[in-house]
């Protein structure tokens, strides 16, 4: 009951400085966060009195013997929302190049609903997807539940604040202007805070295990928390003009910014978008295959060249500029090298189903998550080959870089995670099995079809744009002004459109597929089975004519 | 230590330490008996299915 009352104090007093703190604010911009803050910290104020347990009996809130899933719940649930919001802002901006009169206001022009497109889908759906699925794994893999769940709590709640702190920021302008590290200082001390305490109750479970040998996924989740919180740090490192005002300056300047931006930004891609997600991978395919891993040798080599190699390939995004000629020939090198460990761990992932490709036919999770390796492969080969730097010196600044980010992220990211959902939600829920099997097949086919409109557009608006602009006429001038390589990508970025809309469509198939497995649903439907065989019907015919009779 | 020296010890015993580090650890998994502990590793995930949930 002094534990109730003390932590309702504390968020009480929280909430109080956070008004005070608005009140006194520099700008408008940090006194509506600080408003959403101190909102945050009285309603909890309020939560944690009106729900505190008053009997004095210590009540645990985890059932002894079971794993506590209910804050992969609402992860599952937060996943499919972000991921929702995501891809629809991403549509809006796609038309936004495409039809510049959609570029309605301040608020709402490109430039601010970019980074909320790029958080969105990363951070918010990939960020929940992660935070998700490893609480479901660790506990799994190491047969113990969570080590603190209330710290769990907390971790899925910052992280939300964060989401809600970052993406209401961009729309109002505060940006520290670094990509995929747009939120200001005090955001991103938040985001710190709740960093460490997933770290925390990440290497608990993992302590507390009962199961002797640590997974491999976990070392990739392992691997994927603190290179992230390392990445975060250092790149964030700033100095606040006021304490209570949005605005600061970066502790570096000029190239050394620019590196450390591309050192965090490009690990970010590494550790967030492969790393983690290939956690999800090393255990949701050889769980959905009912099969081991193909190589589990393989998979701790694939491990340890990943750490190596990965932390070294950002100065590929600095070609030709005023980094140092030997720190991009290191990152070009490097990146090179990457693609030794990333196919390893693609067909580690792939020859699971070795002995069962059946499977890819039967089994609609199995065929998304292999659709989602498949990606991964592609946009692994890719990568390397757009950081070679004459091939740079033509994709760079164009759409290919674009669509390379989306052939990752849609077709590796995306499916990857789609395919854990499909596998959680029933066990989560306590259902026989999902709403429906072939609803899933419909959410493959959208998502598939958006894709190859959406990479193979942008493959040729990239390749057309950089051709155009490195175009000389006898006379050394350039043939093309900027604006007439802006006209030419008309076609491809309503291409594109369309793409976004098909991938949309899909997830919201999914949403639906999602929400009826949680209300209880079974959907009527032919169940999906392997294509009919009957032995009796598999012999040679019998010839007519004598031979027949004599068989007779 | 100025950023040249810290220049020529990375890309000489730190590469070499580096290079080792990483040997040792692949390494580790080729190691007399390991196969059997691998295999039982990749197989772990499977012995819960009485208990999930």
């Amino acid at each position: 009951m002094d534990n109730t009352v003390s932590n309702a104090f504390a968020w009480l007093i929280l909430g109080i400085l956070a008004i005070f703190a608005a009140a006194a604010a520099a700008d408008s911009g940090f006194s509506f966060h600080m408003a959403i803050m101190a909102a945050v910290a009285l309603g909890v104020a309020f939560l944690t009195m009106s729900r505190g347990d008053w009997s004095e009996r210590t009540t645990p809130t985890v059932p002894v013997g079971r794993y506590y899933d209910e804050v992969i719940r609402w992860g599952v649930i937060a996943t499919v929302f972000w991921g929702v919001v995501g891809f629809l802002v991403g549509v809006v901006i796609a038309s936004q190049l495409a039809f510049p009169d959609l570029n309605l206001s301040e608020h709402t022009n490109f430039g601010r609903l970019r980074p909320l497109h790029t958080s969105a889908v990363i951070f918010a759906f990939g960020g929940n997807a992660l935070i998700a699925t490893s609480f479901y794994v660790v506990q799994r893999t190491c047969r113990a539940p969570l080590a603190f769940p209330a710290l769990s709590r907390f971790v899925f709640w910052g992280y939300q604040l964060f989401i809600v702190l970052a993406a209401t920021g961009y729309v109002l302008g505060i940006t520290q202007s670094k990509e995929y590290a747009e939120p200001e200082w005090y955001i991103d001390l938040w985001l710190t805070i709740v960093w460490v305490a997933y770290l925390v109750v990440f290497v608990g479970t993992v302590i507390r295990r009962a199961e002797p040998h640590i997974y491999v996924a976990n070392w990739f989740y392992l691997a994927f928390i603190l290179t992230i919180a390392m990445l975060h740090i250092v790149n964030n490192l700033a100095v606040p003009v006021s304490l209570l005002g949005a605005k600061s300056y970066s502790a570096f300047a000029g190239v050394q910014d620019a590196l450390t931006q591309w050192w965090y930004g490009h690990n970010a891609v590494g550790f967030f978008l492969t790393a983690g997600f290939l956690a999800m991978m090393y255990y949701f395919v050889p769980k959905q295959a009912e099969r081991p891993i193909y190589s589990y040798r393989l998979s701790i080599i694939h491990f340890w060249s990943l750490i190596f190699l990965y932390i070294w390939a950002g100065p590929h995004h600095l070609h030709y500029t005023a980094l140092p000629d030997w720190a991009q020939t290191l990152g070009m090198v490097f990146s090179v090298m990457l693609w030794m460990p990333s196919w390893g761990g693609m067909i580690n992932g792939l020859m699971t189903l070795n002995g069962a490709w059946d499977k890819i036919r039967t089994d609609p999770i199995i065929r998304m998550m292999v659709f989602a390796l498949a990606f991964y492969g592609m946009a692994t080969f890719e990568g390397p080959l757009m950081s070679i730097k004459s091939v740079n010196s033509l994709s760079h600044y164009t759409e290919w870089t674009v669509g390379h980010v989306h052939s990752g992220a849609l077709g590796w990211n995306g499916m990857i995670t789609f395919g854990a959902i499909y596998y959680m939600v029933p066990r989560l829920w306590g259902r026989s099995r999902l709403y429906s099997l072939r609803m899933i097949n419909w959410h493959f086919w959208l998502a598939t079809l958006g894709i190859v409109l959406y990479a193979s557009s942008m493959w040729v608006a990239g390749i057309t744009q950089g051709l155009m602009w490195r175009e000389y006429g006898e006379d050394g001038y350039l043939v093309y002004a900027f604006a007439e390589v802006v006209a030419a990508m008309k076609p491809y970025y309503v291409i594109r459109i369309a793409g976004g809309l098909l991938y949309l469509a899909g997830a919201l198939v999914m949403v639906w597929n999602v929400w009826m497995t949680i209300a209880g649903r079974l959907r009527d439907e032919a169940p999906l089975s392997t294509a009919f065989y009957d032995p009796e019907k598999d012999r040679p015919l019998v010839p007519a004519g004598p031979r027949s009779a004599v068989a007779a | 230590m100025n950023y040249d020296q810290l220049r020529h010890f990375a890309d000489s015993y730190g590469l070499v330490f580096m290079g080792i580090v990483f040997l040792c650890l692949v390494g580790w998994t080729f190691r007399r008996g390991a196969r059997r502990d691998l295999d039982r590793a990749a197989t772990m995930i499977f012995d819960e299915d009485r208990q999930d949930g």
